[in-house]
């Protein structure tokens, strides 16, 4: 699984170098590396356009490159089929919520489980010895990402009837069932309240904190990126602008000139200041 | 009274066959938007494979069905790897079109090997009828409905709790979240070929066993069309509840119209009663409403 590029660095779990990605001769990414460092939370922020979500796709294998490598514990990601990306220990959510919408939140929960299940055909729903063993901790799994994001109540529903900031939380909890090394979040925030917002920003850090995960965000809430987030990378036209602390990014001027034009802050000074700027 | 319960009883039993072969139909279509023509020559090969075994080869019955599923299985595999794979990525009306032209080839590959003549199954199931009250039912009838009801009780249970049928439900309802779960759509589509076969072929196996067998079984699949239509193409309860209205209605008219109308009957109102229902309900009785994806 290691090979000479990752040995040099363990502490880089995810390093994208220069990855170029264009849909008929128009760049949705030129030429952008990141790294990004074990146990972190990066974010990446950008306007509208900037080819953020298209950078989640070519991790996740559902694009891929012209030019460039994504490497995730030394393993090359471009090379791979998408389906044998999440073995490895990398989860996603997307910006428009891809549910399984026909069934159930235990069934979503429990598709998140597929990697660690035995091939088998048959295994898991059959009650035999080791399958029995094995059903029995999938759904413990479930059952601690249930309490965690404080589903218990909609457990049996079927995805469809839920409203959109269930949608969301189910979404991650889908992701965290995989129990990945990195997740990719893409706007986790987007489209809910206050209080939905907070109560996300809180299940993020929990995550890190306790699960050890890395976490790899695209968020649009200023506020809430600039507080939770070890390092930032600004994307502007499928390029790179910058990448550093927040506290950085804050100050760099490529990255005010980008969003205002101006000088003056675009950013606020904490939690509560005004959202969804970019 | 006894007519009718009668025209019931055959209803359900001719029923349960289409219900269980529109279930791989439906399958296909709800994994991979596909449109099977084929599904009828899935069962005629079954009825072949499974009556060569018996008449030719001189196997027991059992075994011989045992091994018309495996092989089912065997040419799903086959045809999904040989003929559907390089289609993947095309328009679907290209990879329906060559459903199309696989069911060709596989009633030619059956002309060429069987020849054209009726064939029959040798007496397999006993021919002393069986009395319920005052229906009296023969008892390969018995046997089909059990053996269908059987299967799509299976599958049911496979959809419902397997980690397969999980998957394949997953990639039905989200291919990119599908993908991001790990799981490879291609072993997914595979599956619903097999699977399709496979109760193609169960269904061809009691349908020769009813009547004789010829290439004209495959005609049998434009009945299934109706009653995955019906139910709604992307409905498994669907295709049963499809399966057994087609499959009664039939009877009905077959036994109640004919007379008057001087036969034919039997071809013609299951469609007419299909499309007032689709005037109704455009995405059959189960079916989900298409909605737009960006």
């Amino acid at each position: 699984m290691l090979d000479a590029t990752a040995g040099d660095d363990l502490r880089v779990v995810l390093e994208v170098e220069g990855v170029t990605l264009s849909f008929g001769g128009v760049n949705a990414l030129l030429n952008v590396s990141l790294q990004v460092e074990n146990g972190s939370i990066y974010s990446i922020i950008g306007p509208n356009g900037a080819g953020k979500s298209s950078l989640f796709n070519v991790i996740s294998g559902l694009y891929r490159p012209q030019r460039g490598s994504v490497l995730f514990k030394g393993q090359d990601l471009t090379l791979l089929p998408a389906h044998k990306i999440a073995p490895l220990g990398l989860a996603r959510s997307f910006q428009q919520v891809e549910l399984f919408k026909g069934m159930t939140v235990i069934e979503n929960l429990l598709l998140g489980r597929h990697i660690h299940m035995r091939a088998g055909l048959f295994s898991g729903g059959l009650f035999w010895g080791k399958a029995r063993e094995e059903e029995l901790r999938h759904r413990q799994v479930v059952e601690k990402i249930i309490d965690f994001l404080e589903i218990e109540h909609i457990r049996e529903k079927t995805v469809a009837t839920l409203p959109y900031g269930l949608r969301k939380r189910l979404e991650l909890g889908r992701a965290l069932a995989l129990e990945p090394e990195l997740l990719l979040l893409d706007e986790p925030m987007a489209g809910l309240n206050q209080e939905e917002t907070e109560d996300m920003a809180r299940f993020i850090l929990d995550i890190n904190q306790e699960r050890r995960t890395t976490l790899l965000l695209i968020e649009h809430d200023m506020g809430v990126v600039m507080d939770i987030s070890d390092r930032v990378a600004v994307l502007n036209f499928g390029e790179l602008l910058a990448a550093g602390t927040p506290h950085a990014i804050q100050e760099h001027p490529a990255v005010i000139e980008a969003y205002l034009g101006a000088e003056d802050s675009v950013f606020p000074e904490g939690r509560s200041g005004s959202r969804n700027i970019l | 009274m006894d007519f009718f319960l009668q025209l019931l009883v055959s209803g359900v039993v001719v029923g349960s066959i289409y219900a269980l072969v529109a279930l791989g139909f439906v399958l296909i279509y709800k994994v991979t938007r596909v449109i099977n023509f084929a599904q009828g020559e899935f069962l005629m090969v079954g009825a072949y494979v499974c009556l060569a075994l018996v008449a030719q080869l001189q196997l027991p019955f059992w075994i011989a069905f045992l091994m018309t599923m495996a092989v089912s299985v065997g040419l799903g595999l086959l045809i999904e790897r040989l003929a559907l794979r390089p289609m993947l990525g095309q328009p679907i009306i290209a990879i329906i079109m060559l459903t199309i032209g696989l069911s060709s080839v596989l009633k030619c590959a059956v002309l060429v090997i069987w020849g054209p003549n009726n064939r029959a199954y040798p007496q397999i199931f006993s021919q002393v009828p069986i009395h319920l009250g005052s229906v009296v039912i023969s008892q390969v009838y018995l046997w089909s409905v059990g053996f269908a009801v059987l299967f799509l009780g299976l599958f049911t249970l496979f959809f419902r709790y397997s980690n397969a049928g999980m998957a394949m439900r997953a990639v039905a309802d989200d291919q990119q979240a599908a993908l991001s779960m790990g799981i490879s759509l291609k072993k997914v589509f595979a599956m619903a070929w097999c699977i399709a076969f496979l109760v193609a072929s169960v269904g061809g196996v009691f349908l020769g066993n009813i009547n004789v067998v010829n290439v004209s079984l495959g005609f049998f699949g434009m009945k299934v069309f109706p009653a995955a239509v019906l139910g709604g193409l992307d409905s498994i309860p669907g295709a049963i509840v499809g399966g057994l209205s087609i499959g009664l209605i039939e009877a009905l008219s077959g036994g109640y119209l004919d007379p008057l109308v001087g036969g034919g009957s039997k071809e013609v109102i299951p469609f007419i009663v299909l499309v007032i229902i689709l005037m109704v309900k455009p995405y059959g009785l189960f079916g989900r409403a298409a909605s737009a994806k960006v």
